[in-house]
């Protein structure tokens, strides 16, 4: 790639087949921007499922939603509005070219952010779910205490994992993109001319972040553990 | 003219500016990976025409004249999965769209190059998969993997296949990505929007299907493959799962698909009908927006494969006048296309032969289309032969025919050499006589009410069979002598100089082949597309 | 069969020709009016496509390029002709949804007098139910000039119950209740095919319907060894699975009594009002614990996986024999 990449007096990280800096910056943009309205879609379908199969067996999904911890969902969801934070200011400091040991501190803290989330979604919430067999698949067991519902909740855990688990993927997947940033912040590559990938990975971090902003109410916060009283 | 010009070989040219194995598996110019995606989709074309052959033969006698009915299943399941998601989808944009989307907006190459055989990579692991449960026994859902069916019942390689569709649906998406952040941003200067050929159109319009409808459906095979694993899930009616909801999810995207099928083809067509009658296009934004206006529409009309699922009166209703409404735009490029040729100057160049066949079966195509969006007539014939009728002659009188319409016009420009024009000309009147008797007898099968997916079928039937099975050998023949002919002119062919066609557009002010980087200098536009009233040809 | 066709002389092979079927036999009291719409799009499938392959033809031949270095004229657009083949294919489009939606509109809603028979597919056969008792597979017995109506599901996978000589069709999806009807109007036999793809023996999965006399209909109901309605099997089954301890018709059962329940709207504990028809009593059955009336305790076991389709249309038949008098004084 490098010797492609690389044409004579050209800036670091230009690529031969633009004119210029300006317009390889605005398509990486554009680029992401198309990608992430792909994941909207394909988010979309899930949501839009979801939200016909609540309308459909909304008991159910409320007895299921009162079985989540809320507590580690609003820590996981603090959590990662700071990892969003210290992205933007890893993309500042490349911006305002600042030293790279600071583009690196901010990116390694966004990492420890990530790691943190999916360690809390992991080891706490979804390990106990399966102690108490409430996994779609490995052992689910259906409650006598949901009663008339109790048919239906497996549909809202089956909803529950493939959401979280495909947004745990996207994490998993953004952490190695931020590991790759890191290593090449540490290599000096990123200054306030250059900075595109750090932008536009930073759009993809931020979109994964505001998926989960939609997710925790959807899943942990409405109807179930905070419906008023006699409200169904 | 030939003779004229340098020979091909003494040039640097995209093929032999670097030579060996390595050199093509690690491209990234838009140009060798067109011809990587060439090679693999004709690869598949074939794989699926075999079990399109079978099919045939199969069907000559009521009781089965060859396999089991088991076998048989996995035969039109693999023809369907095959050609859909393997041939059809990626074939006029991973080709022709790659090698010509930079050329024709004069760009060096696509914005994302790395992604560009990035997305190859995953159409072959796609392709591998399939293939991978083509050997392991096959598969015998049906290319639509209805539920419960394929969750539940079948007992065939269900996941592997689903998988395959799955990573391949990526591929997809990068290239549409590709190709709409190229079109917005890497237009030469001048070029303004309505100075694009409308091939540029066709594609912007096709990826943005790509974008939003892909990605429904890998969300829909992965809940689908995870049901199946773990014996539990969405669409599992004894937890309260609706096996419909499958069918509207899938149909969300695989109408829309058809599109993908579909609009590239009008986009070839509106590039052989100009040049090939010297003439501008007439209604040239008409052209355009119907293209913008079919990708669309088309997002809104997925429940009229639904009929006769019990969905709801009124939701049928809605369903069949959109339907209607995304009829008009392809009725109106029919119209476009046969008035330019009004007044042109005509030539009956092979790829010319093809674009009209491709208007006259695209034309019977559509218009059948009407007796499926219509909601009582669609009662008697959904699920039935004539359903086959009408989406082959669509997809394959329709879109493969502009495939090969739009090879033959630019293999000069891709390979530097001419092919043998009577054998090509002969070829599509071979095609387009083997397609209408395979397909137009299915018509009548259908309303006399021959219901698909049969392995065995009432004696009554026999007649209609055994001509469609005729009509497949013809047409099975007629795709085979492109293949030697064209392969052939590789080595043989006469040198076809820049220009063969004399016609218009930026990708034809290059040598043949191009250079690697297209373009010494990017071309400056001054002039609309098709400008062939301008005398002299030359731009600028 | 390629070779024998080539073998024949050319008049046996224009006999040939003629024929090979074309129509459909219509055997209903909709065929016709499908048909005529069929035929409607056909005139216009063939108008257009003979138009513009004619069109395409004399272009060809007129403005054929008649030296190399032909140099037609300048494509003028035209914004009349561009709007006139816009707004006509839309017309005449119009036309065709008006036409066919009302026709289907009109199809879709079975007459009140219709006669129910049930319908299960299964891999792959179809079980048939008439209400009067007599139970067949694969053959439907139906009376000429009656309107008939069907209600079906499916055991397994997503089947497709379709007549063609009637042109009506509709699938039976697991877990949910489709209909459709027919009036017949000609004596004779005719198909059945099953019209979705349901796995390994999918084009076996045919079968018959006689359209039969009145008097010769009446005889075969009455005809065959077993003699009993399929209400009277639903109570027979009613009283073996026990449901008959807890629904007692006085209503001093631990579950609800059923007299008089079909067609009447009940309040659910969970607030909701629904109708008590096929749907919901099949899921009382099934999912017993997705139903819970106000005053009783959801102690109702569940019946999935112990009793078939057809025996939960048995107890449906049962359920409804009860309610039938509550309900015509209740009116509508």
């Amino acid at each position: 790639m490098s010797e492609m990449a690389m044409h004579g007096a050209h800036p670091p990280g230009f690529k031969h087949q633009f004119e210029d800096m300006e317009q390889q910056r605005e398509a990486g943009s554009l680029g992401m921007w198309v990608f992430l309205v792909t994941e909207i879609m394909f988010f979309g379908g899930l949501f839009a499922t979801y939200i016909i199969y609540r309308t459909l067996y909304l008991t159910a999904f409320e007895e299921g939603s009162r079985l989540l911890n809320v507590k580690f969902g609003a820590a996981n969801t603090a959590v990662l509005i700071g990892s969003s934070l210290t992205m933007a200011l890893a993309i500042h400091a490349a911006q305002a070219g600042k030293k790279k040991s600071e583009q690196v501190m901010y990116l390694v803290l966004t990492m420890i952010l990530g790691a943190l989330f999916l360690f809390l979604k992991f080891n706490y919430e979804w390990r106990a779910d399966y102690h108490e067999h409430l996994i779609p698949g490995f052992g689910f067991i259906i409650r006598p205490e949901w009663g008339a519902a109790g048919t239906h909740v497996p549909l809202y855990f089956c909803f529950y994992f493939f959401m979280t688990g495909l947004h745990a993927m996207h994490m998993i997947i953004g952490f190695g993109i931020l590991g790759t940033l890191t290593v090449m912040a540490q290599r000096n590559r990123f200054n306030s001319e250059y900075y595109a990938p750090l932008e536009v990975s930073g759009l993809y971090w931020h979109f994964v972040d505001i998926v989960w902003i939609f997710l925790f109410p959807l899943l942990y916060l409405i109807g179930g553990r905070f419906a008023l009283p006699g409200v169904h | 003219m030939p003779g004229q010009e340098i020979p091909a070989e003494s040039r640097v040219n995209y093929l032999n500016a670097s030579y060996g194995v390595k050199s093509w598996l690690l491209t990234t110019d838009h140009k060798r990976i067109a011809l990587l995606y060439l090679g693999s989709i004709t690869l598949m074309f074939f794989v699926g025409g075999f079990f399109a052959v079978m099919m045939r033969l199969h069907l000559i006698e009521p009781q089965g004249a060859l396999v089991a009915p088991e076998t048989y299943n996995k035969l039109f399941t693999m023809h369907g999965v095959i050609m859909v998601f393997f041939f059809l989808v990626p074939s006029i944009p991973a080709t022709l769209g790659n090698f010509l989307v930079p050329m024709m907006i004069g760009a060096r190459d696509l914005a994302f190059p790395r992604l560009n055989l990035l997305s190859w990579y995953i159409y072959i692991i796609g392709a591998a998969f399939t293939l991978y449960a083509v050997i392991s026994g096959g598969v015998d859902t049906g290319w639509t993997f209805y539920t419960p069916y394929s969750s539940t019942f079948s007992h065939t390689s269900v996941i592997p296949t689903a998988l395959g569709v799955f990573i391949t649906g990526f591929s997809s998406i990068l290239t549409g990505l590709n190709f709409v952040v190229t079109i917005h941003k890497m237009r030469a200067p001048g070029l303004t929007w309505f100075r694009l050929p409308l091939f540029i159109w066709a594609m912007y319009a096709t990826s943005i299907i790509f974008i939003l409808g892909t990605p429904v459906i890998a969300i829909t095979l992965f809940l689908l493959g995870l049901e199946r694993l773990l014996h539990i899930g969405i669409f599992d009616p004894a937890i309260g799962g609706d096996p419909i909801l499958f069918q509207h999810m899938f149909w969300f995207y695989s109408h829309p698909a058809v599109y993908i099928m579909i609009l590239p083809g009008m986009g070839v067509m509106s590039e052989l009908i100009t040049c090939f009658s010297r003439k501008r296009i007439f209604g040239y934004t008409f052209v355009a927006f119907s293209s913008l206006a079919i990708a669309i529409i088309s997002f809104l009309v997925w429940g009229h494969h639904m009929f006769v699922t019990g969905q709801s009166i009124y939701a049928g209703l809605i369903f069949s006048v959109l339907s209607f409404l995304v009829a008009i735009p392809s009725a109106v490029k029919v119209f476009n296309w046969t008035a330019t040729l009004y007044k042109g100057s005509i030539s009956y160049d092979a790829p010319m032969l093809y674009a009209l066949g491709f208007i006259g079966l695209f034309t019977m195509g559509g218009l059948t289309g009407l007796f499926l969006a219509s909601l009582a007539t669609d009662v008697h014939l959904s699920g039935t032969y004539f359903i086959v009728a009408h989406f082959h002659y669509i997809m394959v009188g329709g879109a493969v025919m502009a495939y090969l319409g739009g090879i033959h016009f630019w293999w000069p420009k891709i390979t530097g050499r001419m092919y043998p024009d009577g054998w090509a000309r002969f070829a599509a009147l071979v095609i387009f006589v083997g397609f209408n008797l395979t397909f137009f007898p299915q018509f009548v099968l259908g309303y006399l009410g021959m219901p698909r997916r049969y392995a065995v079928y009432p004696g009554e039937f026999q007649v209609l069979n055994v001509m469609s099975s005729a009509g497949a050998s013809i047409l099975g023949i007629g795709y085979l002598i492109p293949l030697i002919y064209l392969l052939w002119s590789i080595r043989y062919g006469p040198i076809a100089g820049p220009n063969p066609w004399g016609a218009k557009g930026l990708e034809w002010e290059t040598p043949s082949p191009p250079p690697t980087e297209n373009f010494e200098e990017i071309p400056v536009v001054t002039q609309d597309a098709y400008d062939y009233a301008n005398v002299g040809g030359s731009r600028v | 069969m390629m070779t024998g066709l080539m073998q024949t002389g050319f008049t046996d092979l224009a006999a040939a020709v003629a024929t090979i079927p074309i129509h459909p036999t219509s055997a209903s009291s909709i065929a016709d009016s499908v048909d005529h719409l069929y035929y409607f799009l056909t005139a216009i499938t063939l108008f257009f496509t003979f138009a513009i392959f004619a069109t395409i033809f004399f272009f060809m031949v007129k403005f054929r390029r008649r030296s190399p270095d032909e140099q037609p004229a300048d494509t003028t657009t035209h914004l009349a002709l561009e709007l006139t083949w816009t707004i006509v294919p839309t017309l005449i489009t119009v036309v065709i949804f008006v036409w066919a939606s009302s026709l289907y509109f009109e199809n879709s809603r079975p007459p009140e007098a219709a006669t129910e028979i049930f319908v299960v597919g299964k891999q792959w056969m179809w079980h048939i139910q008439h209400p009067e008792g007599p139970r067949e597979i694969n053959e439907l017995h139906v009376p000429v000039n009656a309107p008939v109506k069907i209600t079906m599901t499916s055991d397994d996978v997503i089947h497709d119950f379709y007549i063609p000589a009637f042109r009506v069709k509709k699938d039976a999806v697991p877990g949910r209740y489709t209909s459709l009807w027919f009036q017949a109007t000609k004596i004779g036999t005719y198909h059945i095919f099953c019209a979705q793809y349901c796995g390994a023996d999918h084009a076996e999965m045919i079968g018959w319907v006689y359209v039969m006399s009145p008097t010769d209909y009446a005889a075969w109901l009455s005809g065959g060894a077993r003699n009993e309605t399929m209400a009277q099997t639903g109570e027979r089954l009613f009283t073996q699975l026990g449901c008959v301890t807890c629904h007692v018709a006085d209503n001093t059962g631990r579950g609800p009594s059923l007299v008089g329940l079909y067609g009447k709207q009940e309040k659910l504990r969970n607030g909701d009002t629904k109708l008590v028809d096929e749907a919901l009593i099949r899921q009382a059955i099934v999912t017993p614990n997705s139903i819970i009336l106000p005053n009783y305790p959801p102690i109702m076991p569940t019946f999935q996986g112990q009793i078939n389709e057809e025996q939960v249309l048995q107890l449906i038949a049962y359920v409804k024999s009860l309610g039938t008098e509550e309900r015509k004084t209740n009116g509508k």
